[in-house]
C-alpha cells in the first residue's frame, strides 16, 4: 500500500537469511536439556567438549522446549540435532517415536565400566539400548553452619532421622523466632521427587504400591509437623541455592545441582549430608541424564563421536570438577576438587554408601505420563499439607488417580516396590 | 458516508486475513481439535478433568480478580499520566518517554525487579527495617499472607503493563482539536468537566482499543505472577502452562487455552456493544 | 475566532496568577512521583546487575551502590553467539515493524472507515491472535514451520512476532484514523487529489501518532518475545531467546544483568521514536 519496501524485496531477504542456516555437512548439533545455566554451558563449550573433531555446537533448552521440539521434527520428518543430552524422565515419552536404538554404541563402551543397572535403565523399558548414560546426580540437604548449634542432643547430621529433622527445626524456630528449614515447593522446584525418592520409601518401604497404608498416613502426619517449621515462602523457592545464600533458609534439600552455587560461594558456610531416615530407612533417588541419538540423525557418526568423548574417563573427570555432575564410569575422583564440589561428593558417597539406605529408582515406563505422575504426590501435598485437608481421605482420592494412571501406562513395579506382574497395583 | 466502492475494505484487509489465516487459525484449529479429540472421538475428556482439577476454580478466581482489579486502575492511571504529560511544554518528551521505560522490560526482568522489593530480605523489607517499622525480615509473598500477596502481584502488574495503555491513550489524545477545550473554557467550564464532557467522549475509539487489548492480555498473564507468587497464586495461563510443561498433557492445556480464549472474545464482545462509537459522535 | 482565542488567555493570566504556580507545582510533583515509581524498581535491577555475585544477597540491602562489579557483564557479552544472536533479533524486531504496519495500517484504516458487514467478525479474529496463549501452539506451529522451511530463520521468527504485533496495529490505527475527520479528506478530493494523495498528504502526517505506537509496540514485542524465538529456532536464536532461556536458571546476578541488559535496545528504540508520538500536537495548530 503505502509502503516502499517491495514484495520481492521482502522474499528476496528472506532467502538470504534461510540460507544462512543452511548447516555444513560435517557438524554436529549437541541438544541438551543439561547443563544450561550460562556458566556450565560455557564450560561444556570451551571445556569438555575439547578434543572432539569437527565442528560440534552446543544447544541447550528447556525441558518443555525439548520435548516440543523433539516431536515436531518427528512429525515434519526433518530433524536438527545429532545427539541430545537429557534426564531419564525427559527422555522416557521419546522413546520409539524419537530415538533410535543404539546397540552398537554401547556394545563399543563396554569397558568403560559403567554399571549394569544404570545401562538397564537406558533402555526405557524396551530391548534395545535408548541411551547411554551419561552422568549422575542425586539429591542432598545442606545446611548452613549457623544452624547446627541447634541440633538436638545425640543427632549427628549424617544419621538424622525425619524427627530429629522436625525438632532441630523446632529448635531453630523457637531460638531465632524463624523458620528456616525450606523446600523447593515452588512451581519449578523439585518437590515430587522428594515424595517419590525420599520420603515415601522412608516412610512405607515403597513409593506406589503403599500409597494409601497406614504408614503413609503416618508419614504424611510427619510431613505437616515439618511443614509447622518449615519457612512458608518454600511454595516459591525453585533452586535452594537463593534462600541458602541468602539466609533466608537454614536447612534445605534439593538436587545437588541446585544447591551448588551455595557451597561453590561459600564451602565454609555450608555443610553437605544425606537426607533423613525413616521407620523403613534412609530412601534416596539417584537421577541420570543420558546421551541418545534422535531419529534421522542428520549425522549419526558425529553423534557417536560425541558420545564416546563425553564417556571417556578423563571427559567424565572434567565433567565433575567443571560441573559437578558425577561420573557413571569407573572411575576415581580426584583428591583436589573444588571445595564446594568436594562437599557434595561427600553427602553423595554418604547417601550411596548409608547402611539403611534404600533406592528408589527413576520411573521405567511411564512414557509421556511422568508428569502426570509427579502432579498425583504434589495435589496429595498441597491437599493434605497445604489446604489441611483429611489425611486418609485425600490418600483414597489420589490413589484412585494413582492407579487409574498406573493401568493407563501398564507400567510393572519398580524398585523400591517389589516387581509386579502387569501394571504395578495401588494397595 | 459508506462508501459505495464496497470492495475496498475487502481489499484493505485481505492480505492480514491471509496472513493470519495461514500463520494462526490453521495451528488454532489443530489445537482446538486436541482438545476435544480422545482416542476414540470426540469428548469433553479433557475440558472435564480441567474443570475437576485442585488449581482450576482457585486458577478462574484469580485470574478475573486479577483483571478486574488492575484494567481499571491502569485505565484511570494511563488516563492521568497522558493528561500530565500534555500539559507540559519542557520536557514533555524526556517524561514521555520514561513512563514508557516499562515497556521494554520483560516479564523476567519484571518479576526480578519486584520480587527484589518484596522478598523477606528485599528492599522493601530493608526500607522498613531501617526505618525501625519491622524487626527482622518479614514475609509477603507466602501463603500465609494471601492479601498482601495479591496487592503485591496486582502492583507488579500495574508498573508492568501500564505503558500499553498510555501509549493508546496518548497516540489518541492527540488528535482532539485544542478549541473544544479551549471553547468550553470560555464558556466556564471547569476542568473535571472539560475532560469528562469533551475529552472521554472524543477518547471513546481509543479507549475501547486500551481496553480491548489490556484485558484480553489480562486475561493470560503469567510470567509476573509466577516469579512472585510461586506456587501460590494459580491463574489460568499459569495452569494451561503446567499441564503443557510439566504434565505433558498437551489436550487439557489445549481446553485451558480454550477457555481463556471464550473468557477473552467474551470480554471483547461486551467492550465493542457497550464502548460503541458512532462515526457522528467524532469530530 | 482567533480574536476570542487570542484574548482569553492573557485575561485568564491576569486573573489567576497565583493558580497556576500552584497548579504547575502540583503537576510537578505528580510528574516526579511517576517518574520515580517507574525508575526505581529498574534502579533495582541494575543494583542487582551491577552489585556483584553475592549483593543479590545481602541483608538488609543497602539502596546505594556497592561493590560495584562489570565482570557479570562482560562475562555476558561474551558469551559465544552473543553477537550473532544480537543481530538475529534486530533483523525479526525490524521485520515485525514493516510488516504490523503492512498489514495492520490498511486494515485500521478500513475498520476506521468503513461500515462493512463482518468487520466485528474481522476485530475479532484480529484479538483472537492474543486471546490465545502462543505457548499452547507450539507443536502445531513448529511442525507446519519445518515444512514450510521457515524453521530455525529470524524471517520465520518474524512472521509469528507479527501476528502477536497486528492486534495492537489494527485496532491502534483504527482509533487513530477514527480520530482524524473524513472531512479533511473529502477536502482533499474536492482539490483533485486521488484518494490515494490525499491519503498520504492528508491522513498520513496525522496518523504519525498512531504509526510511532504501532512500531513502539511491533518492536518492543519482538524484542521480548521468547517462546516462540527459542522453540523455532535451534541456531539461529534472538538475542532475548539465548539469554533469557538460559537464564531462567543462573545464579541470581546474571539473572539481574542479563534482565537489566535486554531492556537497552527497546528503550533506544522508543527513544528515537519518541518525538512521533507527539507529531502533531491537537488538529487546530495544522
Amino acid at each position: 500500500m503505502t509502503h516502499p519496501v517491495s514484495l520481492s524485496a521482502i522474499v528476496a531477504a528472506a532467502a538470504l537469511f534461510g540460507g544462512l542456516t543452511v548447516a555444513e555437512a560435517q557438524e554436529t548439533i549437541f541438544y541438551s536439556t543439561q547443563l544450561r545455566p550460562i556458566e556450565e554451558a560455557t564450560k561444556v563449550r570451551d571445556v569438555l567438549l575439547k578434543g572432539l573433531p569437527g565442528k560440534t555446537t552446543y544447544v541447550v533448552d528447556e525441558p518443555p522446549a525439548f520435548a516440543v521440539r523433539m516431536k515436531a521434527e518427528t512429525q515434519a520428518g526433518k530433524r536438527t540435532a545429532s545427539v541430545v543430552g537429557a534426564l531419564h524422565g525427559e527422555l522416557q515419552p521419546h522413546v520409539q517415536a524419537d530415538l533410535q536404538p543404539i546397540d552398537d554404541v554401547a556394545a563399543k563402551l563396554a569397558d568403560r565400566g559403567i554399571p549394569e543397572n544404570l545401562m538397564e535403565l537406558g533402555k526405557l523399558g524396551t530391548s534395545q539400548q535408548q541411551y547411554i548414560p551419561w552422568m549422575q546426580a542425586t539429591y542432598v540437604m545442606v545446611a548452613n553452619k549457623q544452624a547446627l548449634q541447634y541440633l538436638p542432643e545425640g543427632a549427628d547430621v549424617n544419621t538424622l532421622t525425619y524427627a530429629q529433622l522436625q525438632q532441630w527445626a523446632k529448635n531453630i524456630a523457637d531460638k531465632t523466632g524463624q523458620r528456616r528449614l525450606g523446600f523447593p515447593a515452588g512451581p519449578t522446584g523439585l518437590m515430587a521427587r522428594f515424595f517419590q525418592g525420599y520420603f515415601y520409601p522412608s516412610f512405607t518401604g515403597g513409593v506406589v504400591t503403599p500409597f494409601k497404608s497406614v504408614d503413609a498416613e503416618a508419614g504424611w502426619n510427619a510431613m505437616k509437623e515439618l511443614w509447622a517449621v518449615s519457612n512458608p515462602n518454600s511454595t516459591n523457592y525453585n533452586f535452594m541455592q537463593e534462600p541458602l545464600l541468602s539466609g533466608e533458609v537454614w536447612i534445605a534439600w534439593d538436587h545437588i545441582a541446585r544447591v551448588k552455587e551455595a557451597l561453590a560461594l561459600q564451602p565454609d558456610q555450608y555443610v553437605a549430608f544425606p537426607a533423613p531416615a525413616g521407620p523403613k530407612g534412609r530412601g534416596y533417588m539417584p537421577v541420570v541424564a543420558g546421551l541418545a541419538i534422535p531419529k534421522d540423525a542428520p549425522n549419526r557418526a558425529g553423534g557417536v563421536a560425541v558420545i564416546e568423548h563425553m564417556t571417556k574417563p578423563e571427559t567424565q573427570l572434567a565433567t565433575a570438577a567443571e560441573v559437578g555432575f558425577f561420573p557413571v564410569v569407573k572411575v576415581d575422583l580426584p583428591q583436589d576438587l573444588a571445595p564446594g564440589i568436594k562437599l557434595l561428593a561427600g553427602a553423595v558417597a554418604a547417601t550411596q554408601n548409608a547402611r539403611d539406605a534404600v533406592v528408589s529408582l527413576l520411573p521405567v515406563g511411564l512414557g509421556a505420563k511422568g508428569g502426570e505422575f509427579n502432579k498425583v504426590y504434589i495435589d496429595t501435598f498441597q491437599r493434605i499439607v497445604l489446604r489441611n485437608e483429611p489425611v486418609k481421605e485425600v490418600l483414597e482420592a489420589q490413589a484412585k488417580v494413582l492407579d487409574t494412571l498406573m493401568k493407563d501406562t501398564g507400567a510393572p513395579c519398580w524398585a523400591p516396590d517389589r516387581p509386579s506382574q502387569g501394571a504395578c497395583p495401588v494397595q | 458516508m459508506p462508501a459505495r466502492a464496497s470492495w475496498i475494505p475487502y481489499a484493505l484487509i485481505a492480505p492480514s486475513v491471509v496472513f493470519l489465516g495461514v500463520l494462526f487459525i490453521v495451528p488454532l484449529v489443530q489445537t482446538v481439535w486436541l482438545s476435544v479429540a480422545t482416542g476414540d472421538g470426540i469428548s469433553l475428556e479433557n475440558y472435564q478433568r480441567m474443570a475437576g482439577d485442585l488449581n482450576f476454580s482457585l486458577a478462574v478466581r484469580n485470574t478475573f480478580l486479577l483483571t478486574l482489579v488492575v484494567v481499571p486502575v491502569q485505565v484511570a492511571l494511563a488516563l492521568a499520566m497522558a493528561t500530565m504529560v500534555t500539559k507540559l511544554d519542557k520536557g514533555r518528551d524526556l517524561v514521555l518517554w520514561v513512563l514508557t521505560i516499562p515497556l521494554g522490560i520483560s516479564d523476567l526482568a519484571a518479576g526480578l525487579a519486584w520480587l527484589s522489593l518484596l522478598q523477606n530480605t528485599g528492599y522493601l523489607n530493608s526500607a522498613l527495617y531501617a526505618l525501625g517499622l519491622i524487626s527482622g525480615p518479614t514475609g509477603w509473598l507466602s501463603q500465609e499472607t494471601p492479601w498482601a500477596l495479591f496487592f503485591s502481584i496486582a502492583m507488579a502488574e500495574i508498573w508492568r503493563a501500564t505503558a500499553i495503555v498510555l501509549v493508546i491513550l496518548i497516540a489518541g489524545l492527540q488528535l482532539i482539536p485544542k478549541e473544544f477545550s479551549e471553547a468550553a473554557e470560555i464558556f466556564g467550564a471547569r476542568p473535571w468537566t472539560r475532560f469528562r464532557r469533551i475529552t472521554l467522549p472524543l477518547l471513546k475509539p481509543s479507549l475501547q482499543s486500551a481496553l480491548i487489548l489490556r484485558t484480553v492480555l489480562a486475561f493470560e498473564v503469567f510470567a509476573v505472577v509466577y516469579a512472585l507468587g510461586g506456587r501460590n497464586f494459580p491463574v489460568l495461563a499459569g495452569e494451561a502452562y503446567v499441564w503443557q510443561n510439566d504434565n505433558q498433557n498437551y489436550g487439557v492445556a489445549a481446553a485451558y487455552a480454550v477457555l481463556i480464549m471464550t473468557i477473552s472474545l467474551a470480554a471483547t464482545a461486551v467492550y465493542l456493544r457497550v464502548l460503541r462509537t458512532r462515526p457522528e459522535q467524532l469530530p | 475566532m482567533t480574536a476570542i482565542t487570542t484574548e482569553r488567555p492573557q485575561a485568564g493570566k491576569n486573573r489567576s496568577m497565583t493558580l497556576p504556580a500552584a497548579r504547575r507545582f502540583l503537576l510537578w510533583t505528580g510528574i516526579v512521583v511517576l517518574l520515580a515509581w517507574v525508575l526505581v524498581p529498574i534502579y533495582f535491577v541494575a543494583l542487582g546487575a551491577f552489585g556483584g555475585r553475592l549483593g543479590v544477597f545481602r541483608w538488609p540491602k543497602s539502596i546505594w551502590p556497592s561493590n560495584l562489579a562489570i565482570e557479570p557483564m562482560m562475562q555476558f557479552l561474551t558469551i559465544e553467539g552473543v553477537f550473532n544472536a544480537l543481530v538475529n533479533s534486530l533483523i525479526a524486531a525490524g521485520l515485525t515493524v514493516l510488516f504490523s504496519i503492512a498489514l495492520g495500517a490498511p486494515a485500521g484504516y478500513a475498520l476506521a472507515r468503513y461500515t462493512f458487514r463482518g468487520q466485528n467478525a474481522y476485530r475479532l479474529l484480529v484479538l483472537l491472535t492474543r486471546a490465545f496463549p502462543l505457548a499452547i501452539l507450539a507443536l502445531p506451529l513448529t511442525v507446519s514451520f519445518i515444512r514450510l522451511g521457515l524453521y530455525d530463520t529470524p524471517f520465520g521468527v518474524s512472521l509469528i512476532h507479527t501476528v502477536l504485533a497486528l492486534p495492537f496495529a489494527a485496532l491502534v490505527t483504527q482509533s487513530l484514523f477514527m480520530g482524524i475527520p473524513r472531512e479533511y479528506e473529502e477536502a482533499a478530493w474536492v482539490f483533485g487529489c486521488t484518494r490515494l494523495q490525499a491519503f498520504m498528504r492528508v491522513v498520513l502526517p496525522l496518523a504519525l501518532p498512531g504509526l510511532a505506537a504501532t512500531a513502539i509496540f511491533a518492536f518492543v514485542i519482538s524484542w521480548n518475545e521468547v517462546f516462540a524465538a527459542s522453540i523455532l529456532t535451534v541456531r539461529e536464536r534472538t538475542l532475548t531467546a539465548y539469554l533469557l532461556r538460559i537464564l531462567a536458571e543462573s545464579p541470581l546476578h546474571y539473572r539481574f544483568a542479563g534482565g537489566f541488559i535486554l531492556i537497552i535496545p527497546s528503550v533506544l528504540f522508543i527513544f528515537a521514536v519518541r518525538r512521533y508520538l507527539f507529531a502533531v500536537w491537537g488538529i487546530a495548530s495544522k
